[in-house]
């Protein structure tokens, strides 16, 4: 009998093995090692990951220039963004990922623009250098922004474009910042490889380039894009407790903010796999080092305050945190307890990103529910194992391609916050620099599944039932035809925030409303003979 | 709201600011969706597929499937042949579509994979099951625009399935509806077989697209055209061609091939549009138009009367793809409204020329302009303001600075729904239309109404 929590009449090894048996050998291999059933009792579980996706299989990945200009780079909303290349790729970056941005003092936003240098065929066969430099030209002459970035999408590189040189060179005539990013689609396997162009950037370029001092208990919080208001929620709590944000990485972020960034005394680390490099790299040169935190779920916010705390290690910090949070738990709490009830022991699947996968279950937790099956769609083996296997994972010739930058000490603006010995005490307790993954999360008889394709959610639906998936776009409404409803995550149907304490009401509102809508029961009508869906299934619901 | 758009309008030779134009491929998967059980599939690195697939999936809210080639550095450097065999193998055996539609994105076609015979090698060797076909349009994805990919998958259809000198059947004609909603292909061929005739419509993405909702998924819904209907294309006695920028190309392809003539006609928006539509087929095919017809088409022009208070003098701002904008233009002129400003992201001179041969003499002429974008659309409506905007979701932006009413109309539409259920095309569709001007320009004028002019009948 498995043990797998939605369905006792799925065995978990048997699902995988049937999921596989409609790929062609091969590929049935190397899928193979992509997924796992989860056993508490074994320590250790690897998992493939980072690896390329199957051409053909239908998978939910975009690409490096996504991950760099769409995640990391764009959220900056003083900032221009120039595409390099034809149209499409610029085109579907505008506006669709919900980084809400509000302006500064001077006003600017180019956060509902899109530029783009939009290359046409004369200008692959030509070269768009040229072009290019007229395109940051004229941006700067209209716009006046802060400072720009150039990314360039898949022909570009294989023109050989200098995007690079272009950037210097207009960075030298026009007084401004251009940061220019080669972050070509067809780089790494996924979004993952632009994350890390992007850190690399913001590293050698910007962070460090001003000094100016950051009062108080100072964070900066990376992985944060402010989808749905996400950032506004959690910088009201850390207000609250009087924790000073110093710079955002990068939603609602400004570019001089970042500039800065090495003054703040913690970096906060939420989407590891987005943004680990900057956070490693910080640390290194700078000294400031970095703490893992989850600000989705009630409990998982109140813990991630707790570390803070743990590292100023400052009574009067430490008692303002602790009455916020029982402030905060009390209202909330009490607001989830008639969801909570109604949502008691249902389950959810979730297959997002590369880290939300993870981040979502503490939330779910709180609700209530209960994870039977997840996965990431770019993450990296330590996001499933977590940080203490980065060592040992091999570089495949995908990811070797992007560089790795060599960063020391800086002369200057090295500057430890903590003493050796509790640096070492922190790292020990695991509040530093450590972040445990998603697989030691699951319990046992749940499926991890990395890069899932669409035939495996299609089996894992129609074999395991589950009653919620969160999951992206492309697969919301493949998955709501079953009958089944989805939340986006990536983009949170357009509401938000779902962070902190105010987002678990909202998290919790649209979990109940999807589940128990009335008219999903309309579904059958009531002239078809068969019962919908028991009979194909055989699932005693 | 758009705080840096200014009303002066400088030059720029390089910088596209606020496209209204997107890439090749999102047309060619549109249509390719538009065949029965095929999966469109993107020929490059995984990216496009994905923004493809999203944007159609916002604008649908419906599943769009569709697989890619997952080129990495590797495929960029020696060429993308062993990603889309690898592709074929794992499509056929996991999805098992009876088509697979090929089309390159930027960087296969920057490398120039020769898909055909890449496709011509998988057949012989069996990685094409027998009896399945794989199909391939050819965009360049960086000439033209969605509207152009969309036209050369339909000119890859016929390329693949139009068969030479076939024997005519009788009253059998092709209809190539143009890069339209799924409710208007299927209003178009229901117009057709109201006349008797049995039309061939393709693509045809009704009932891919707007699939009901039952708790049964299907991978390939039951719409879209048969591989055998499109294998009879040539034995048809003639083809309806609409939309310049979407149609043409297929159509003239078609004629050549299957010796099938065409009549090529505007997108049947508006009165005229329409009429046209129904004259060309009368004419080729001596059919009548149904009696029921010529009732929509009088309630259409009644509206059209009923309504011209709030309608005759309003000036307006129009964006989108060529061959539905031409039209509407057109429709608006009709009922007195006064277009101030028309654009189209898509390149094609003849939009212009199009348009000024309709609006001649009209009114007074509008700023037309192809290959522009929005961000010059708001610069222009700044120095001369208009009553209302007409366009696709990013207009809003523009709608809220300028505090401008806003029909949403066109591709792609993330923000309302609507436009997957009722056609624009024909009398019906131009009565929705003009409903939603109306009440449009209603709500306005009920909301900025004083308390003393606030109206119960308008
Ligand atoms: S590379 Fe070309 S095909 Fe791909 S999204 Fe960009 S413009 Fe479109
Ligand atoms: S062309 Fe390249 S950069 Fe652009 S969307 Fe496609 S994969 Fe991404």
């Amino acid at each position: 009998m498995s043990d797998l929590k939605s369905c006792p009449t799925v065995e978990p090894d048997e699902f995988v093995d049937k999921t596989l048996k409609n790929y062609p050998p091969k590929v049935a291999k190397k899928r193979r090692a992509h997924m796992l059933v989860r056993q508490e009792s074994e320590e250790n579980q690897n998992i493939n990951a980072n690896a390329r996706s199957v051409p053909g299989i239908i998978t939910q990945r975009g690409c490096c220039y996504a991950g760099c200009k769409g995640v990391v780079i764009g959220p900056y909303g003083d900032m221009v963004h120039i595409t390099h290349g034809p149209i499409g790729c610029g085109f579907y970056s505008w506006l669709t990922r919900r980084n809400l941005f509000k302006p500064g003092e001077d006003g600017k936003n180019y956060s509902t623009y899109c530029f783009s240098t939009d290359m046409e065929e004369h200008d692959i066969i030509f070269g768009g250098e040229k072009k290019l430099k007229q395109a940051i030209y004229e941006a700067y002459e209209t716009f006046k922004p802060n400072a720009i970035s150039v990314h360039a999408t898949c022909p570009i590189g294989l023109i050989g474009d200098d995007v690079q040189a272009v950037a210097r060179e207009a960075e030298a005539e026009l007084g401004v910042k251009v940061l220019a990013f080669n972050c070509e689609g067809y780089k790494g396997v996924s979004q993952s490889a632009g994350h890390h162009i992007a850190n690399n950037k913001l590293f050698s370029e910007v962070v460090g380039t001003c000094d100016q001092p950051i009062e108080g208990y100072s964070v900066n919080i990376l992985g944060e894009y402010n989808i749905g208001g996400d950032a506004w929620e959690i910088e009201r709590i850390l207000k609250k407790c009087g924790i000073r944000v110093g710079a955002p990485f990068s939603g609602d972020g400004k570019f001089e903010e970042m500039t800065s960034a090495h003054m703040a005394s913690l970096n906060l680390v939420m989407c590891y796999r987005s943004i680990n490099y900057l956070a490693d790299m910080m640390e290194t040169r700078f000294g400031i080092p970095w703490a893992k935190v989850n600000f989705i779920g009630v409990s998982a916010m109140s813990k991630s305050l707790r570390k803070i705390a743990r590292f100023f290690e400052d009574p009067e910090l430490t008692s303002k945190v602790e009455q916020v949070i029982q402030e905060e738990e009390e209202r909330v709490y009490k607001e989830l307890a008639p969801y909570k009830e109604r949502l008691q022991g249902k389950t959810a699947m979730l297959f997002v990103g590369g880290s939300r996968a993870h981040h979502y279950q503490d939330l779910l937790k709180d609700l209530g529910l209960t994870p039977v099956a997840a996965g990431y769609e770019f993450a990296h083996r330590d996001d499933y194992e977590g940080s203490q296997i980065v060592s040992d994972i091999k570089l495949d010739a995908d990811s070797r391609n992007i560089e790795e930058l060599k960063v020391t000490p800086h002369p200057e603006k090295y500057r430890p916050r903590l003493s050796p010995e509790k640096q070492k005490q922190l790292e020990e307790e695991k509040v530093l620099k450590h972040y445990h993954g998603m697989i030691p999360d699951m319990p046992s008889g749940t499926l991890v599944i990395d890069d899932i394709s669409h035939a495996e959610l299609e089996r894992l639906i129609l074999d395991l039932r589950p009653d919620i998936v969160l999951s992206g776009i492309k697969d919301k409404y493949v998955i709501e035809k079953f009958g089944i409803p989805s939340k986006q995550i990536h983009n949170y149907d357009y509401s938000g925030p779902f962070s902190g304490y105010e987002g678990a009401i909202n998290f919790a509102r649209e979990i109940d409303m999807m589940i128990h809508n009335p008219a999903w029961k309309f579904m059958a009508s009531p002239f078809e003979k068969k019962p919908l869906l028991t009979a194909e299934l055989g699932v005693d619901k | 709201m758009l705080d840096h758009t200014t009303s002066e309008i400088t030059p720029r030779k390089a910088l596209r600011v606020n496209p209204a134009k997107t890439c090749q491929p999102i047309g060619a998967m549109y249509a390719a969706l538009g065949i029965n059980r095929c999966l469109p599939h993107s020929h490059g690195s995984q990216g496009c597929c994905s923004y493809h697939r999203s944007h159609l999936t916002r604008h649908y809210k419906e599943p769009v499937m569709a697989s890619t080639s997952s080129f990495t550095e590797g495929a960029s450097v020696f060429g993308g042949s062993p990603n889309l065999r690898q592709s074929l193998k794992t499509i056929f055996q996991t999805y098992d579509p009876d088509v697979v539609a090929v089309h390159p994105t930027c960087l296969s076609e920057t490398i120039g994979d020769d898909i055909p015979t890449i496709v011509k090698k998988a057949s012989e060797d069996g990685i094409v099951p027998r009896g399945k076909w794989v199909i391939h349009a050819s965009p360049p994805s960086y000439a033209g625009s969605h509207v152009t990919g969309f036209s050369n998958m339909v000119k890859g259809m016929v390329d693949y399935f139009t068969n030479k000198g076939e024997k005519k059947v009788k009253g059998q004609i092709n209809i190539l509806p143009g890069y339209v909603e799924p409710p208007d292909m299927r209003k178009l061929k229901s117009m057709v077989a109201e006349m008797g005739l049995t039309p061939v419509g393709f693509p045809d993405t009704s009932d891919v697209l707007d699939t009901p909702k039952t708790g049964h998924y299907e991978m390939y819904p039951p719409g879209g055209t048969k591989g055998e209907k499109l294998l009879t294309t040539g034995a048809s006695e003639y083809t309806m061609a609409m939309g310049h920028f979407s149609s043409k190309d297929p159509a003239a392809h078609l004629e050549l091939k299957g010796g099938v003539p065409f009549t090529l006609s505007d997108t049947p928006i508006g009165v005229q549009a329409t009429d046209r539509f129904y004259q060309g087929i009368m004419e080729a095919t001596g059919a009548e138009i149904p009696k029921a017809q010529l009732d929509d088409r009088g309630r259409l022009v009644d509206m059209m009367t009923d309504y011209q208070h709030y309608l005759y003098g309003k000036k307006v701002a129009l964006w989108g793809d060529p061959d539905q904008v031409i039209s509407l233009a057109e429709f608006m002129s009709d009922m007195g409204m006064q277009p101030v400003c028309i654009i189209t992201g898509t390149p094609g001179k003849i939009f212009e020329k199009r348009l000024k041969a309709i609006l001649e003499g009209k009114a007074l002429m509008p700023v037309i302009a192809q290959k522009q974008d929005l961000f010059y659309l708001h610069q222009v409506i700044k120095k001369q303001p208009v009553d209302l905007l007409v366009g696709n979701t990013y207009g809003k932006y523009i709608a809220r600075a300028e505090d401008t009413p806003f029909v949403r109309f066109g591709f792609p539409i993330l923000d309302r729904a609507g436009h997957s259920y009722f056609p624009s095309v024909g009398y019906k569709g131009g009565i929705h239309l003009l409903t939603s001007i109306v009440n449009t320009l209603l709500d306005r004028q009920d909301r900025d109404a004083p308390d003393e002019r606030f109206e119960l009948v308008l």
